[in-house]
């Protein structure tokens, strides 16, 4: 068995595409060797700045010799077919063998494919990878870039070493010949190096410092920064983006502590944190007490003559320059009110159909303050069944708005929504967009506002990913609702709808946003109609799907139409899941669907029916229309009071009387929110309609029976809707 | 240090040029980089080009941001295959040691939405530092490069107060005989602040910049290209300006930019229509 290094070496590749450079590598590799018949055994695939490398183990020295034969037409058959037959197979006519297929002389066509050196099948397959390999960006240079075809990479390619068991399989791509010769460290290394295979290619590159592994890099950082930050007497705050980042920069990472100055820390911490990660991309560290520390952790490339010195030195004027840039913002923005700021607000276009930026806060903070005058938004803990309290943030003593009286509350809601954009304005937001929300806290903060006015801004666009915190504090909870209410009722109403994969408004984030604060603070809003609640109705489907809620089960619900309120629904749907997954649950669905089934097969739409047949496309939509109430009442009445004109059989009568009594239990427990009472109403049915099925024949010759029969189970579908409608479960 | 880059570019045969006349943001601006970039000739240069970027202006408070500071400008068609080395080596010669400092090439793709042109490439760092930005342009006035050229752009102050070890781009020595940089600009950056963020007249600015406008067509439609071209530099000047002034919301920000834009892509594809003939006859095969 054979060993097989590809070295693609090309100017410095972004650390961000290296990850997915070497997985393309191995993939189009792969499908290289599978299409040419080559058996593979491992692949390892490595990546620094300056080379993409690969290495496969035990291929054979030559693909097997395949024979494929076809069948073709028999002997005698027209010519025509005979030699469209040879042209389809590419043989010659003479080429052909008879063969007796159950006595009848058949033409097949043999077509012995020779086994090939695996060396020529690389020699094919690396101009073939590189020529389709997928960068995200690429570029053409040099001479040949005199025409567009010239090849692409995503920085000049300029070097191939390919070995096969030690042998340079030659091939040439664009003016770049493959060979054995590579380079060693920019600077640590000079010339060329010449590789002798696969065995030998890590070791030999290490002794001109390289670590071809990057996750050896990724580790020689990871220790490297948290041993400094130890020396040091610090904590290392520890970063994987980092981590990866700086292997991807790398072929000799060596992690180097330096200061700066402490005055620089009255600039809040993330703001520190943010420069020297983005800019500049360097860890932080903290005390041992928590508090951020004067220090960073730079990686150099390089094993300093000097130890270091010149490298923190430099890197240390560069954050300084950085600081004081952000310290220069920090100082101006502070003596500017938040309020002040605000005005500015009116300059900033937020759509050219939704006015300013102004004007959406002036909506939020009317928004805001209506949550709370309507008691949607209230200065207690989420205290009503049913909240999914997981979501919310860790609890952590009393909140500071407890015990407000509600006009208070909307008050400080207000406040809140009309600052919570002010920091938009700021020099420190101007250059650092991540920090909204956070800065106009701080600033709020330093202007003496009051705590939970200050939460309010920095935390009122949360949740903003999966695994963001919730807010539960009253005022932050009011803003932020009203922020994303107010989004996505805007956009609905200028028709900007989510469409596909777009999502330019980040409108679905929005609807899981306030999806999530609903559910963290078991609030009792209706968020919407028409389009927005499908919309709603989507995102939570999917939201849910992920807290393994079944999506037919909301399917169920929604069905029945009218219901805008997200904790009633989840709590229907909840008892409803727990519902079909007992036995009495799963039977009952079983007897609604051939229930279901009887009635659409005779097209009986039973009393209901009767009165709502209203051209809807639905016949019970206006079932519950209130203007109809009171006639379906009325007509129901009239024919329940019917007397039956025949004796009941046993289970007839038997269902009968189990809707009699449970058809208003289960409106009863749904009026009072108690879901699980209704599923017990419900599954009160279970054994009536088995036994009705099994015991009455609905059918009957007798037209009175069979439609008192028909009303009865049309009857029991009504009962089952009252609490989900059953025809949108599934299974 | 200038003098260093000089000798050091022109023994790799670029050709020396001077400074242009005109107020610019950035070098890459030079008609020596926008329009000799396009075109199959080849087209090796080295230049200082004064940059005015009037919103960077901190009134002489930032240690190291400035309205007006020097680029050292290298352009070099078609890129030459060993350019990394090569610009590595001219770091050398201006007196950095490679095994002492960090050098690294960090991605930064470089694109100018006013020039319709793009690049791939680095900034490349000096221990964090970022010290020079090297790109392979791509397209250049909405064309394809053929071929592609390598551009440098070292900025100068920043790598002299490396090498002098300076903090502050102020207490750079100018001459070493006790003249320092903010002898020589400390008063002109405190100034012409002042001027670009408070005391233009932004009457008079939107004035140029109409004329500008109005006077690279008049140069389109008399078929000289460089002059039209010098009149969307100016035009994209002035524009800055504006911008340093607040006074361009940001709804015509757009509206602004795209007519600067068109100003200078305009110039771009007139230039080309004058040379095309001239270089496919030269270059059998080439096209624009």
């Amino acid at each position: 068995m054979s060993d097989f290094l590809l070295e693609l070496r090309c100017e410095e590749i972004p650390a961000r595409m290296q990850a997915g450079a070497r997985a393309d590598l191995e993939k189009l590799f792969r499908a290289e060797m599978s299409a040419a018949g080559v058996a593979l055994g491992e692949v390892t695939v490595w990546s620094t700045p300056r080379r993409l490398a690969l290495i496969a183990r035990d291929l054979p020295q030559a693909t097997e010799a395949v024979s494929e034969e076809e069948k073709g037409p028999p002997e005698g058959a027209p010519d025509q077919a005979i030699e469209g037959f040879c042209r389809k197979n590419g043989v010659t006519r003479d080429q052909l063998e008879l063969r007796d297929v159950k006595g009848r002389a058949t033409y097949f066509a043999v077509r012995n494919i020779p086994g090939r050196a695996v060396k020529d099948v690389l020699a094919d397959a690396i101009p073939a990878i590189i020529r389709a390999f997928p960068w995200p960006k690429s570029m053409r240079w040099g001479a040949a870039s005199l025409s567009t075809e010239s090849l692409r990479w995503v920085r000049p390619l300029s070097g191939i070493v390919a070995l096969f068991d030690g042998e340079v399989v030659e091939c040439e791509v664009g003016d770049v010949v493959s060979g054995r010769k590579t380079k060693g460290h920019r600077f640590h290394s000079h010339g060329e190096i010449e590789i002798a295979g696969a065995d030998d290619y890590a070791q030999h590159l290490r002794v001109h410092h390289v670590i071809v592994d990057q996750s050896e890099r990724e580790d020689i950082v990871r220790k490297g920064a948290k041993h400094v930050a130890h020396e040091a007497g610090l904590v290392l705050v520890e970063d994987e983006g980092l981590v990866v980042e700086n292997a991807g920069l790398t072929e000799w990472p060596v992690p180097l502590l330096g200061r700066f100055d402490e005055a620089f820390l009255e600039v809040p911490p993330e703001v520190i944190q943010l420069t020297a990660r983005t800019n500049q991309k360097y860890f932080i560290c903290r005390t041992h007490d928590g508090k951020l520390a004067n220090a960073f952790i730079c990686t150099a490339n390089v094993v300093p003559a000097d130890g270091g010195l010149a490298i923190v030195d430099g890197n240390r004027k560069v954050l300084a320059a950085r600081l004081s840039d952000a310290r220069f913002f920090w100082q101006q923005d502070k003596k500017v009110p938040l309020a002040k700021q605000a005005e500015k607000l009116a300059r900033i276009t937020f759509h050219e159909k939704l006015g300013t930026v102004a004007d959406k806060v002036e909506r939020v903070a009317m928004l805001a303050r209506w949550l709370v005058e309507e008691g949607i938004v209230t200065s207690c803990a989420p205290a009503k069944a049913g909240a999914q309290g997981d979501d919310a943030q860790p609890g952590s003593g009393p909140l500071p708005s407890q015990g407000l009286t509600k006009e208070e509350l909307a008050d400080l809601a207000e406040q809140a929504a009309r600052l919570c954009k002010a920091d938009l304005v700021t020099e420190m937001v101007g250059e650092f967009p991540e920090l909204q929300g956070l800065m106009g806290g701080y600033y709020a903060r330093e202007e003496g506002l009051s705590d939970a006015v200050a939460d309010a801004i920095r935390d009122h666009y949360k949740p903003v990913g999966q695994g963001d915190e919730v807010p539960t504090a009253p005022v932050t909870v009011a803003v932020s609702l009203a922020d994303k209410l107010d989004t996505l009722r805007s956009f609905f109403s200028i028709d900007e709808k989510p469409t596909g994969s777009k999502d330019p408004f980040a409108l679905r984030r929005a609807a899981l946003g306030i999806i999530r604060l609903i559910q963290a603070n078991a609030l009792r809003v209706s968020i919407g109609e028409g389009d927005l609640l499908d919309f709603f109705a989507d995102r939570l489907k999917v939201q849910q799907r992920e807290a393994g809620v079944r999506h037919d089960l909301i399917d169920a619900v929604f069905a029945l139409g009218g219901e805008d309120d997200l904790v009633r629904l989840l709590a229907r749907v909840h008892a409803l899941q727990s519902f079909i997954g007992t036995e009495d649950g799963a039977n009952l669905l079983a007897g609604y669907k051939r229930a279901a089934n009887i009635l659409k097969k005779e097209d009986w739409q039973g009393v209901e029916g009767e009165i709502a047949r209203t051209g809807e496309e639905d016949p019970l939509a206006e079932v519950d229309d209130p203007d109809l109430k009171d006639v379906v009442a009325a007509k129901m009445e009239l024919r329940r009071s019917k007397e039956l004109s025949y004796t009941p059989e046993i289970a007839e009568k038997a269902l009968i009387d189990a809707l009699d009594t449970a058809g208003p239990r289960a409106s009863t427990a749904i009026e009072a929110e108690d879901f699980e009472g209704a599923m017990a109403a419900l599954a009160s049915l279970r054994a009536p309609i088995d036994k009705f099925f099994d015991e009455v024949t609905v059918n009957d010759e007798q037209p009175e029976k069979r439609s008192s029969r028909l009303d009865l189970l049309a009857r029991f579908r009504a009962a089952v809707h009252k609490v989900a409608d059953f025809s949108k479960i599934e299974g | 240090m200038i003098l260093a880059l000089h000798n050091y570019w022109s023994a790799q045969g670029c050709l020396i040029l001077q400074p242009y006349d005109m107020r610019m943001g950035a070098g890459t601006f030079h008609p020596a980089t926008t329009l000799r970039a396009l075109g199959p000739e080849p087209w090796n240069a080295a230049f200082v080009q004064p940059s005015r970027r009037p919103t960077d202006g901190r009134y002489g408070e930032n240690p190291n941001r400035l309205q007006h500071y020097y680029q050292y400008q290298v352009i070099l068609k078609p890129s030459p295959p060993d350019l990394q080395e090569l610009y590595l080596k001219s770091l050398e010669v201006i007196g950095i040691d490679p095994l002492k400092h960090d050098i690294r090439f960090v991605e930064d793709d470089w694109e100018s939405p006013t020039l319709g042109a793009w690049g791939l490439g680095w900034e490349v760092w000096c221990d964090g530092m970022e010290v020079t930005q090297f790109t392979y342009f791509q397209q250049m006035g909405g064309f394809d490069c053929k071929p592609v050229a390598g551009e440098l752009t070292y900025g100068l102050e920043r790598l002299a107060m490396y090498i002098q070890g300076v903090d502050n781009v102020y207490d750079l020595a100018f001459n070493g005989r006790g003249v320092t940089y903010g002898d020589v600009f400390l008063e002109n950056e405190k100034q012409m602040s002042k001027w670009n963020f408070e005391v233009a007249d932004t009457e008079a600015l939107f004035d140029l910049f109409r004329k500008a406008v109005a006077e690279c067509k008049n140069c389109l439609a008399n078929d000289v290209p460089i002059a039209a071209y010098e009149q969307a530099i100016e035009a994209s000047h002035i524009f800055n300006l504006l911008q340093a002034r607040g006074v361009i919301s940001v709804q015509e920000r757009a509206s602004y930019m795209g007519q600067v834009r068109d100003l200078a892509r305009g110039s771009c594809e007139a230039y080309m229509a004058k040379e095309t003939e001239r270089w496919e006859a030269k270059f059998p095969g080439w096209s624009a």
